[in-house]
């Protein structure tokens, strides 16, 4: 398993041509308190850089941006219960939707654990 | 943490110091959220939230001829407003449009006048260009203000200003706070009952750091000032209330006092007086939006056929219902409580109602009222 993270704050937990993606602590740090997510449901195309999902919190909307290209297989049913879930667990139990990627080398641009963080820390 | 391009407030370090994320607001750097926006919503209706306001304007209206000056350009009743009392008024245009909203006091022989951030600028050059001569208008840039607002307020601040207690809601008073001269009143923009508290700049952080180590007190962000207000369906000039709606669009025709409503005599009363006779064309309604996805300002009201017939002026989530809720401008025939509406936001459709306001019911502390 190996995970990699986007500039626009989304984690993503590859294993094989399968996906996890969530939104990281730092995004949800600056977002707030999240009251309310939309998820792709499953078997929809996403592109990379296309909209895959809404995060709004209290404050406001942002659209959340698929971070790499392929099908949607499920989303997270216990996020949109509970979209705090953001908040107090979002590289864990508050993951937004899996994906199967359509092109793995789409990864190579990300970055990994060490350099999210110092892109963080310059931000 | 990034600077923002703003001027500093008296607390700025105050702020910073416990850990606020700070925002460019009317102008200033000011404090959007310390732990989080629910949690100090919550904090603020359970307990006491102090807020910094010190952005706002403070003015002192003087000179023999204020009342009847300031009559010419408010719709309020000054001469039956006694000495200590404050009322809620709105700044008219010629036009009838809202210049700003604003609280006056009448204070001896005086009225201390407080007008948004954003627009104080703008007021005093309206209001020098048409007060008589011989009225002093004094922007009182040193003083900072301070609202301590929720159940509890009155317990935290009556343990460091014994007697402010006593204060009915819409009244104020001189007091000592610490040592420091202040003027203290039983108001507040968060549907709680509470406190504004005057002090001068030089001494507020003496008086926040007295009121924040009440164990009641937590410092609350401009977020949760904005989400409390929603909740209370207290309008917010800017965005609820501009130069292009009026009073009666704004549904605020209690803050035109019955004597004016007659004589009028201040600006706007033309075109004011035809809508409280013939009713408005739109008007300000709250809005229940079915789900649980917030619709925010901007969003378009629809008719059946899909036509824009009005707008969201503010729209947030509600912390103490769980659900979304706004205020939007709708044709008065969508405008009774329980008329359905839709609503139009970044290509998608939501259902609403529209509800009495406030959602969350006020909690002012009026004396001979019960509670």
């Amino acid at each position: 398993m190996t995970e990699y993270y986007t500039e626009e704050h989304e984690w993503i937990r590859v294993e094989g041509d399968l996906a996890t993606v969530g939104i990281t602590d730092f995004a949800q740090g600056q977002l707030g308190d999240v009251v309310f997510v939309e998820l792709p449901e499953a078997g929809r195309e996403v592109t990379k850089g296309g909209e895959a999902a809404v995060v709004e919190s209290v404050k406001a909307a942002s659209d959340v941006y698929a971070p790499v290209s392929g099908e949607v297989t499920g989303a997270n049913q216990a996020l949109v219960d509970d979209p705090a879930l953001a908040n107090t667990d979002p590289e864990g139990e508050g993951w937004f939707f899996r994906l199967r990627l359509s092109d793995t080398s789409e990864l190579d641009g990300l970055m990994d654990a060490a350099a999210y963080k110092s892109f963080c820390d310059s931000q | 943490m990034s600077d923002v391009d703003t001027s500093p407030l008296p607390l700025d370090a105050w702020h910073r110091g416990r850990g606020a994320r700070m925002v460019p607001f009317a102008g200033y750097a000011m404090p959007i959220q310390y732990e989080g926006i629910l949690a100090e919503h919550k904090w603020t209706r359970e307990s006491a939230g102090l807020f910094d306001v010190s952005h706002m304007g403070q003015l002192v209206v003087a000179g023999p001829e204020a009342e009847k000056g300031l009559e010419t350009l408010l719709p309020a009743d000054l001469g039956i407003l006694k000495d200590g009392r404050l009322r809620y008024s709105l700044l008219l245009a010629e036009d009838g449009g809202i210049v700003d909203d604003l609280m006056a006091t009448r204070r001896g022989d005086h009225f201390y006048v407080v007008v948004n951030g954003a627009t104080k600028q703008g007021d005093i050059a309206y209001l020098e260009s048409r007060l008589p001569r011989g009225v002093v208008l004094d922007h009182m840039k040193e003083q900072a203000l301070l609202a301590l607002q929720g159940p509890k307020a009155v317990d935290a601040l009556s343990r460091l200003v014994p007697g402010v207690e006593a204060l009915g809601f819409m009244t104020g008073g001189a007091f000592q706070i610490g040592g420091t001269g202040a003027w203290i009143s039983r108001s507040g923009y968060t549907g709680e009952d509470g406190f504004e508290i005057s002090v001068p700049g030089a001494k507020v952080a003496e008086v926040a750091d007295l009121l924040a180590a009440e164990p009641e007190v937590k410092p609350i962000g401009l977020g949760a000032r904005d989400s409390l207000r929603l909740e209370a369906g207290l309008p917010l000039y800017g965005h609820d209330l501009d130069t292009g709606t009026t009073p009666v669009e704004a549904d605020l025709t209690f803050a035109i006092s019955k004597r004016r409503r007659g004589e009028g005599g201040f600006a706007g009363w033309h075109r004011i007086a035809r809508e409280l006779e013939e009713g408005p064309v739109r008007r300000r309604v709250g809005l229940a939006v079915d789900g649980r996805q917030p619709v925010r300002e901007g969003a378009m009201v629809l008719d059946a056929d899909g036509n824009e017939v009005g707008k969201v002026t503010s729209g947030g989530f509600s912390p103490m219902l769980e659900a979304p809720i706004a205020m939007a401008y709708v044709p008065v025939a969508s405008a009774a409580a329980g008329s359905s509406v839709t609503l139009a936001q970044r290509g998608k459709l939501f259902q609403a109602k529209v509800v009495a306001m406030p959602f969350v019911p006020h909690r002012y502390h009026r004396k001979g009222a019960a509670g």
